[in-house]
């Protein structure tokens, strides 16, 4: 794989620790699970005459996770002691966001671009900012790969995405 | 025999020529997507997906199934060439597989790997075939309160036997069985859990979240590991697969063993990692020579490959017979039932007998077409792994994009994707499973309507669930499982009391 980084091993610095990372997963989880607690509990939890209401399934099994959320975190309340693992470094965070921040702008792009055109964008940027690839290999791989895209869905298989300007130009 | 009837049947369901031309589509996007560093089965036919959903079923699900068999042979390339386990469960296949490349033996290794995938596959295809159709048979008598206890013992069997933390697995189980339930309840028709909003209504659609949870994480990990390729270049001739085919009966006892533990663990959820592993050092422990392995033998390539196939193949028995997925790719394909119209479980065997004997004569089929196919195409597809990953990374996440969108025609499934794909990091990174997750999400709904229906029979009185000998020894063992650990540690430590330390 071609990161800029290069092959070496991945020394540089903890970004940060496991256990800072899953105790606020599992808070964030215990508030969910109050969240949904309180959604049924309003809907109705208890029985009628036809069987158990509709917020009484989901009710109970909020409760389980909301009790599994503070079983964890008590677990990492007792074993504060110990030494933490690293989560992730610095590094390589650096690259899962060289990945998720393009996604990001992917996303809405498709509504204004089209999700072609759009696609077309991000292969090639993606391949000549991250990859350090060649231009025109990346522009014309990029393009091989939303033509593709597009014969396939679109042509031959009638699977609707979003469109754009450039779509409606061809007559799409 | 009647099974062998329909099973010709099946066959000629199948045998049209736009169903083979499916058929070959399917493999090679299959063995595509097997070679990709992080693709595997799950990933590859989730995102693949959404190019059947305007298919008839039977031929929907045959080139599904023809993708899960090429991941499952591209998984094997990635491992013995580069050293990289394209799924959990060939990881057992590198120990063995990868120094025989380092040895030279590169296409040895493969040949051996391809031909114990299709051995494994074949015995657990002739299980199903046999198998299959009883257990569903018997299942048609299975009323609410049946199918509770087998979703019970599905859930219970998860927390019970599964390697890691106790809690995480209920955490993800739980918030899996909560997504479930958002929007319309299917049994009053009321709204919960949508907080007011349009987007909820619909719920929370399952192959979205898989798309997410195994795609778009899978990218971050990949991107955040970055893998460095350094493989091996291979090419087969047809001498040597001569060469080790003539050697396999030797191989018999090893082959015979890994299919039997792979199917075995394979029909019971979550089996198809511990399959691999348990193939392996069974393997390791019976042979005269335990040193060697480790070092190259081909035998180490036999026992996990056919083990891990024995179990991928037969996972698919319970969702085919009982609606109920043995792993996640199983859970993946059930999700794509739904969106064909179809009813998963002991019905599809009366209501859709093409679709359901098209699929098992297409796994008969796809299986010979598969093997085939990847030996007289190595080079082709391990030359792909030398494409660099920050092309394949965009292509995966357009890929990703397009599957969520055609589910159900709506942007805010893709925003959805890309939040899973945040979460299922986030879960891999800190010990919580995605498999729970996984199935909670797909079967979360058919588990609370069976739980409701049976209360509602009853009269809210939970006796029905041991009412009688079948529905209550299922609940009972599911229960058993789900206190195994306790029971095992009680049960340890009774024997160590009664037994005098020497």
């Amino acid at each position: 794989m071609s990161t800029p980084a290069g092959d070496e091993e991945d020394t540089s610095p903890a970004l940060i620790g496991r256990r800072p990372v899953e105790t606020a997963t599992l808070a964030i989880l215990l508030a969910f699970a109050a969240l949904m607690a309180w959604d049924n509990w309003r809907t109705g939890i208890t029985w009628e005459s036809s069987g158990p209401r509709a917020g009484y399934f989901p009710f109970y099994v909020a409760l389980i996770l909301a009790g599994a959320c503070l079983y964890g975190l008590g677990i990492e309340v007792i074993r504060r002691a110990q030494p933490d693992d690293i989560f992730v470094r610095r590094n390589q965070f650096k690259r899962v966001l060289q990945v998720l921040v393009p996604t990001l702008v992917f996303v809405p792009a498709t509504q204004w671009l089209g999700l072609y055109v759009a696609s077309f964008v991000l292969v090639a940027g993606f391949m000549v900012w991250v990859g350090r690839l060649k231009p025109w290999v990346s522009v014309v791989t990029a393009l091989v790969f939303s033509v593709a895209m597009f014969v396939t869905f679109e042509v031959a298989f009638d699977v609707i995405m979003p469109k754009g300007p450039l779509e409606h130009l061809l007559g799409y | 025999m009647e099974a062998l009837g329909l099973l010709l049947y099946g066959f000629k369901v199948l045998l049209t020529w736009k169903t083979i031309a499916l058929m070959l589509v399917g493999l090679t996007l299959g063995i595509f997507v097997g070679v990709l560093p992080g693709l595997g089965g799950p990933n590859g036919v989730a995102i693949l997906l959404p190019l059947t959903f305007s298919m008839d079923p039977t031929s929907a699900i045959v080139m599904l199934s023809c993708i899960y068999w090429g991941a499952l042979f591209g998984g094997a390339i990635t491992s013995i060439l580069f050293n990289i386990p394209g799924e959990a469960w060939s990881v057992a296949t590198t120990f063995d597989g990868y120094p025989m490349a380092q040895k030279g033996q590169a296409a040895e290794a493969l040949t051996a790997a391809f031909t114990s995938s299709f051995i494994g596959s074949l015995v657990a295809v002739l299980l199903i075939t046999f198998l299959a159709p009883r257990i569903a048979d018997f299942a048609l008598r299975f009323g609410p309160p049946e199918f509770f206890a087998v979703y019970l013992l599905t859930f219970c069997s998860f927390v019970g036997l599964g390697k890691e933390e106790k809690h995480k697995t209920i955490i993800s189980m739980a918030f899996g069985l909560l997504l479930a339930g958002i929007g319309m309840d299917t049994v009053s028709g009321q709204l919960r859990m949508t907080f007011g909003t349009n987007e909820l209504l619909r719920g929370v659609n399952f192959l979205v979240a898989v798309i997410g949870l195994f795609g778009i994480s899978e990218i971050l990990l990949t991107m955040e590991e970055r893998l460095a390729l350094r493989g091996h270049s291979a090419r087969i001739s047809l001498k040597v697969v001569w060469s080790v085919w003539r050697d396999l009966p030797k191989y018999w006892a090893t082959l015979l063993r890994s299919s039997a533990i792979g199917c075995w663990l394979g029909i019971t959820p979550g089996g198809a990692i511990a399959a691999s592993f348990m193939g392996y050092n069974i393997a390791k422990r019976m042979s005269k020579d335990k040193e060697s392995f480790g070092t190259g033998r081909i035998e180490g390539v036999f026992a996990p490959e056919t083990a891990a196939h024995a179990s991928g193949t037969s996972a698919l028995l319970p969702m085919l017979a009982l609606g109920i997925p043995g792993s996640g790719t199983a859970a993946i394909l059930l999700g794509g039932l739904m969106v064909w119209g179809l009813n998963p479980g002991p019905m599809l065997f009366v209501e859709h007998k093409e679709f359901v004997w098209g699929l098992i004569a297409s796994m008969y089929l796809g299986n010979v077409v598969g093997l085939v196919m990847v030996l007289t195409t190595v080079p082709l597809f391990a030359a792909v792994l030398r494409v660099p990953f920050a092309a394949i990374a965009p292509m995966i996440v357009v890929s990703c994009a397009i599957g969520a969108f055609a589910i159900q025609n709506a942007m805010f499934d893709i925003w959805l994707m890309v939040l899973f794909g945040v979460v299922g990091y986030v879960f891999k990174k800190i010990g919580i499973p995605m498999a729970p997750l996984t199935l909670a999400l797909v079967l979360g709904s058919r588990a609370e309507d069976s739980f409701r229906l049976s209360m509602i029979g009853a009269g809210g009185d939970l006796k029905v669930f041991w009412s009688n000998g079948l529905v209550g020894t299922i609940t009972t063992l599911a229960l058993v499982l789900l206190f195994w650990p306790l029971i095992a540690r009680i049960t340890a430590g009774l024997q160590k009391r009664s037994t005098p330390t020497p």
